[in-house]
């Protein structure tokens, strides 16, 4: 284990190649995430898997004619010019693809990348044999050499990076449209092509200065994952990309530090794994959009649903048994509220339960209920919104009275207190002296479906 | 050149390969999942890495198993993030391999001491040396026995299902309505195409898999609107492709004044010649064939202008 020392060593970046190594690649997390997020809206995520595949061709063939005109055809700028050339060609390859053919981007895609990428292996292949030079380690340009970035790699990246955010914010509104409506964009006079070139000539920049400096499959997590991760968060953009910066960012710096700290972890599956275990974070547990809430909002909706639908169930049995223009609260039996809805004996007890420790039900004879008075009163008001949704709807919706119990059912869950009000306003009834108006149809269970 | 039968079983081979890869690919390309195969072909990584870890030998029946599984586990993954988290699926699919490739590199990093197991030699592959390694005292390179039962499986899984592939890739709320689960039919592409590319990957490497799943059902795409009619289109593609390949792996170079280069990178090359072509010549859908007839209307226009 790495002792106390050496995690403050790395957290202050006092170490000068940890402080190029985590710098780097939290500069590229946040250029990634910023870009990333217009991708994954766009629906283009494995862009950067086609595009990073793309460039291989070209880094043998800069390597192939650096050598010719007489260098050890290692230069790092030109095998990144190769590469950019290559990458760019691709992308006209995959749009022309997608214009000309009615063939879809994920065909395109995946042409680019199998195509490009068998000529740049075969290229490699040949270019080992030129004389005079050696091709070795060529392949790690796909790899990555994350843990010996030197400082040009470094100001390299800063900037590509730099920029890269820069225009992506410049651009933001343009973008934006592109991404939601580019139909619309394109009628608007905007000129989608350039834009859609200009966002994927962003896409292979940070391509290209990531995959030399931390490898293929660390590039594509950092412009699929952080974006995917914020959309769960906001439905907005920009706090949604300033999120997927971030949580690129962090993914870039946590994952490099603890690559740091123990010696037999590569920086690029470490980071790759802190943006997953992010995104998976996210996944569950955001709010707006994660699976768990969700998932417990639609608990609480269905419970919610439930309560009503007993309780208008028990005041309509008490109305029923009664005769006059006053309802008042009185015992019923099991049987007959069983009877009223087509609910199964065990969502009914489980649905007594809830009653039960609400206090909407008090003890009573066997076989018999009771509702409590805040059950009763409940009991009053779930009926009495019901009746003035479903007398609503047959005035000004024109629903015909035999059906307008489901329709009303499916808005007065939903449907807030205010709204009510404004209902009460539009039937001209005063809330307080009239309690419960009559039914608009005949209660009796044959009647009503929900 | 100088063709020997070496010569005759690396097309052999890369033909089967190709074959097997390009009928399921069919019907990935209709369902818009293109990019699996490259997504299985990084995933696979933890399964070898931790077929490795427990049976400690490089036998290639844990490893092709534990390979299988990731790459089902892939589809699976892929799927539940796609449905339950509301993700685009490609964005689900990117998201799944780099995570499990990373876990693949890591475990791979922490067995390192004890195994020559490179991600490298995961992806490339060597269908060159396919002939040497032969079964019994027979000529038959084992990779075209794997290969070739790999083809025969996809072959009749299709066949039989057919009806159920076709309805589902078409219109999968149908195949539902009309009792045929597309989630079966799913996941049953997606093992074939976990199995197939894991049986390849062996013998051929990864370049081909991943060029053969989508770009002879691409270029079969552009020359038919039939499904059987681009079964067939497709297969003839990918066999095409492994000949030609091999022959240009053979010539090419020589025009450089290089050395031979590998062959499953070259019929990853030619197979985009052969989209090249459908997609400039293809007789409903090519570039130079609507040129063509825009141009012959524009003529009869002018020739009668009145009607």
């Amino acid at each position: 284990m790495p002792d106390w020392e050496d995690i403050i060593e790395v957290v202050l970046l006092q170490n000068y190649n940890t402080r190029l190594v985590v710098l780097s690649t939290t500069l590229l997390g946040i250029a990634a995430g910023l870009i990333g997020s217009f991708l994954l809206l766009r629906k283009r995520s494995l862009m950067g898997d086609a595009l990073s595949h793309a460039t291989l061709p070209g880094v043998a063939i800069a390597f192939a004619v650096m050598v010719s005109l007489g260098g050890t055809g290692k230069a790092l700028p030109g095998l990144l010019l190769g590469a950019t050339l290559s990458g760019v060609a691709g992308l006209f390859t995959m749009l022309l693809i997608r214009n000309t053919t009615r063939l879809r981007d994920d065909v395109a895609m995946g042409f680019v990348l199998s195509v490009f990428f068998g000529i740049g292996v075969a290229s490699l292949q040949m270019v080992q044999s030129l004389p005079g030079a050696s091709a070795a380690g060529l392949e790690s340009f796909i790899y990555g050499k994350t843990a010996s970035m030197v400082q040009s790699d470094f100001h390299l990246i800063a900037v590509v990076a730099g920029v890269a955010s820069l225009i992506s914010i410049l651009f933001l509104k343009e973008f934006l449209l592109l991404c939601f409506d580019d139909a619309y964009a394109s009628a608007q006079g905007w000129p989608t092509f350039f834009l859609d070139v200009l966002l994927l000539g962003l896409v292979t920049a940070v391509t290209v200065i990531g995959l030399q400096a931390v490898g293929l499959i660390l590039i594509i997590a950092f412009l699929i994952t952080p974006a995917t991760a914020a959309r769960f968060w906001t439905q907005r953009l920009l706090p949604m990309m300033l999120l997927s910066a971030g949580i690129g960012g962090i993914s870039g710096w946590l994952g490099a530090s603890i690559s740091a700290l123990t010696p037999d972890l590569p920086a690029g599956a470490v980071i790759v794994l802190v943006a997953a275990a992010l995104f998976l974070l996210s996944m569950l547990f955001a709010p707006p959009r994660g699976v768990i809430p969700r998932l417990m909002r639609q608990y609480r909706l269905r419970r919610k649903v439930d309560r009503q639908h007993f309780l208008r169930a028990a005041y309509e049995i008490l109305e029923d048994s009664q005769s006059g223009d006053v309802v008042s609260n009185s015992p019923f039996s099991f049987a007959h509220l069983r009877a009223k809805r087509t609910w199964s004996l065990r969502k009914l007890r489980h649905i007594l339960k809830i009653a039960k420790r609400e206090d909407h039900l008090e003890a009573a004879d066997p076989g018999m209920l009771r509702l409590s008075e805040a059950g009763y009163g409940e009991a009053a008001r779930v009926t009495r919104n019901h009746r003035l949704w479903e007398t609503y709807l047959i005035h000004y919706a024109d629903i015909a009275p035999s059906h307008v119990d489901r329709d009303a059912d499916l808005v007065e869950h939903i449907l807030g207190p205010e709204l009510v009000h404004e209902l009460e306003d539009f039937l001209k009834q005063d809330s307080i002296s009239t309690p419960v108006p009559p039914s608009p149809h005949p209660t009796s269970n044959e009647n009503s479906p929900s | 050149m100088n063709w020997t039968s070496f010569d005759t079983w690396i097309v052999v081979v890369g033909a089967l390969c190709a074959v097997a890869c390009a009928l399921p690919g069919c019907f990935l390309v209709l369902r818009k999942m293109s990019m699996m195969g490259d997504a299985i072909s990084h995933a696979v990584l933890p399964g070898l890495a931790i077929a490795f870890l427990i049976t400690g030998t490089r036998a290639s029946v844990p490893m092709f198993f534990g390979a299988a599984i990731a790459g089902v586990l892939t589809a699976l993954f892929t799927q539940w993030i796609a449905r339950f988290g509301n993700v685009d699926r490609g964005a689900a699919m990117g998201i799944v391999f780099t995570t499990l490739f990373a876990i693949g590199l890591i475990l791979i990093r922490q067995a390192a001491d004890k195994v020559d197991l490179d991600p490298g030699c995961v992806l490339y592959g060597a269908l060159e040396m396919t002939p040497l390694d032969t079964v019994g005292s027979t000529d038959i390179p084992r990779a075209a026995i794997v290969n070739g039962g790999a083809l025969l499986a996809n072959l009749a899984i299709i066949c039989v299902l057919f009806k159920e592939f076709r309805l589902s890739a078409f219109d999968g709320a149908l195949a539902d309505t009309l009792g045929y689960s597309s989630q079966f039919l799913h996941y049953l592409l997606m093992t074939m195409v976990a199995v197939t590319t894991v049986a390849a990957f062996e013998s051929v490497g990864s370049i081909i898999v991943i060029s053969m799943l989508i770009v002879p059902p691409a270029t079969a795409l552009l020359l038919t609107r039939k499904l059987p009619a681009m079964l067939m289109i497709a297969s003839l593609a990918a066999a095409g492709s492994a000949v030609i390949g091999h022959i240009g792996a053979l010539v090419v170079p020589a025009w450089f004044g290089m050395d031979a280069t590998t062959t499953s990178g070259m019929i990853a090359l030619a197979a985009g010649v052969l989209f090249t072509l459908a997609w400039l010549f293809s007789p409903t859908e090519g570039i130079v064939v609507k040129r063509f007839r825009r141009g012959k209307v524009e003529i009869e226009d002018r020739v009668s202008p009145a009607i």
